[in-house]
């Protein structure tokens, strides 16, 4: 048995959770004149676009915002499912030279992120690739290290963490839940 | 392990509307890999594809190539005038002993109908016809949905006409199957002679006259004349085809709206299509080019899962 979902992050949390990783990766970043903010398909596009908000709130500085579908650069081809939809990629100007922030909602085994990692390399030489994810899960199999997170969370391997948006799930909130025995 | 499509992708005939919109919704996204400076995605590390042309091509041969390296597959042409076919084998033993090399997948063009289906149904790798006689050119067909869909948002309502050699031509089959399936209304227009006899059964509506179809459609799919399928007098002259059946500025001009104009290709220019046409505004034929390479990266991506040795790779994947 599963336990009932625990929320992690509530909207109000969530919202500032996202506002002080936007600090934060301005902060790392050395200001916005070579930032680019690149959300991963698809959460990570939705936080990606919150955090440019939030920049451009705060630092009156407009942030270029990509999106990057990871899908044709999975080791696991075999196990997408049965309708393996390929979402869209797009890299809003040259990134050679530039910070390129890739933004997520959750870090698990580190593979999403090793994937990002090989495209964003397809796309041009960024001067530095930063991670920030919105929940540190743990679980990682390759050794990839976020340099912003929002919420570090120990989920035993058979849990589940949702990130849940507005824009695609009606509401804002994350939620866990931690597999028992029998799952 | 199966995939949304099958095994094989033969015709589209079989297909559902849902599987072939699987297909263009994968191949939209595609397109932008074109784009890029670097060509190339992974996803098919490791596979590898012969491409078993036993018919002259030169697009459809080039667009499947491009496709499978754009996707990272190792892929091995392989023409019948320098095979083995020339000594006497036979097609299975052919594919047979490619596959004894080792290969995921096999594109195949063929002059007879059916010889896909033949030799999908003898080996394990994936098939994919590559046109196969008069039968179907699943692709082709696919990447007209596709250019079509871009231009129209939707097919549902949309009134599509082939014209000219339907006869001979696999590629208006795999597009009746395609159009109506996505709800288009479809029509044919060409010479009685080259018009299947049982046209009829196909529930598309004929016009005799090339002038009754440009009022009637949105979209026009000019059929190249297969001269080398002709054996017999078809049509009096090729002059005398152009004058009643080509399709020329004048022609689209007396149009009550904006026509698409779309030819598979190689072009019998001043037979079938004008030049001034076939490079006008109204063409989308390097469109349908540059769809084709997307829609066959599509096709080739979502066969992948049942690709024997890539599935071996790939156990033990966990994201």
């Amino acid at each position: 048995m599963a336990t009932a979902p625990t929320t992690v992050l509530n909207a109000r949390a969530l919202e500032r959770t996202v506002a002080r990783m936007a600090d934060e990766i301005v902060e790392r970043a050395d200001g916005t004149d070579s930032l680019v903010l690149v959300g991963i398909q698809r959460r990570g596009v939705q936080l990606a676009d919150r955090v440019a908000r939030v920049i451009a709130e705060r630092e009156g500085a407009s942030v270029p915002r990509g999106a990057l579908d990871i899908t044709l650069y999975r080791d696991d081809l075999q196990t997408v499912g049965p309708r393996p939809i390929v979402g869209k990629t797009e890299i809003p100007c040259d990134i050679d030279g530039m910070t390129v922030c890739i933004v997520d909602d959750v870090l698990y085994t580190g593979r999403t992120i090793r994937a990002a990692l090989d495209e964003l390399a397809d796309f041009g030489r960024p001067a530095r690739i930063m991670l920030a994810v919105l929940v540190d899960r743990g679980g990682r199999e390759l050794p990839i290290h976020a340099d912003v997170v929002g919420r570090v969370i120990d989920v035993p391997r058979g849990g589940r963490v949702d990130v849940c948006v507005t824009e695609l799930d009606g509401r804002d909130e994350v939620t866990m839940v931690i597999a028992g025995e029998g799952t | 392990m199966s995939t949304p499509l099958g095994k094989d992708l033969l015709g589209l005939e079989h297909l559902s509307a849902e599987q072939i919109t699987l297909i263009l919704d994968t191949a939209e996204p595609l397109r932008e890999i074109s784009e890029r400076a670097i060509k190339k995605v992974p996803t098919l590390r490791g596979a590898t594809v012969v491409n078993l042309f036993f018919e002259a091509s030169t697009r459809t041969r080039i667009s499947f190539e491009f496709a499978e390296k754009r996707l990272s597959a190792d892929t091995v042409n392989v023409a019948t005038a320098a095979s083995s076919v020339t000594k006497g084998e036979t097609l299975v033993d052919t594919a047979k002993n490619l596959e004894a090399m080792k290969i995921d997948m096999v594109v195949i063009r063929h002059a007879s109908s059916g010889a896909a289906q033949f030799l999908a149904e003898r080996i394990e790798s994936n098939v994919i016809n590559a046109g196969d006689g008069m039968h179907e050119h699943p692709t082709q067909g696919l990447l007209d949905l596709l250019t079509l869909r871009r231009r129209f948002g939707s097919l549902k309502g949309r009134r599509v006409c082939i014209v000219g050699d339907v006869l001979h031509s696999r590629v208006a089959r795999s597009n009746i199957w395609g159009l109506t399936k996505l709800g288009a209304e479809v029509a044919v227009c060409g010479p009685r002679s080259l018009l299947p006899p049982a046209i009829g059964e196909f529930g598309v509506q004929v016009f005799d006259r090339v002038e009754q179809a440009i009022e009637w459609a949105d979209a026009l799919n000019v059929l190249r004349l297969q001269l080398e399928r002709m054996t017999a007098g078809y049509i009096p002259s090729l002059r005398e085809y152009n004058r009643v059946f080509g399709i020329s500025r004048e022609r689209l001009d007396r149009a009550p709206r904006e026509i698409v104009i779309m030819h598979p290709g190689p072009i019998n220019r001043g037979v079938e299509l004008d030049s001034e046409v076939a490079d006008g505004p109204h063409s989308v034929i390097l469109d349908q080019v540059t769809n084709g390479v997307a829609v066959r990266m599509a096709v080739l991506y979502l066969l992948a899962g049942n690709a024997p040795a890539l599935a071996e790779a790939a156990k033990g994947g966990d994201r």
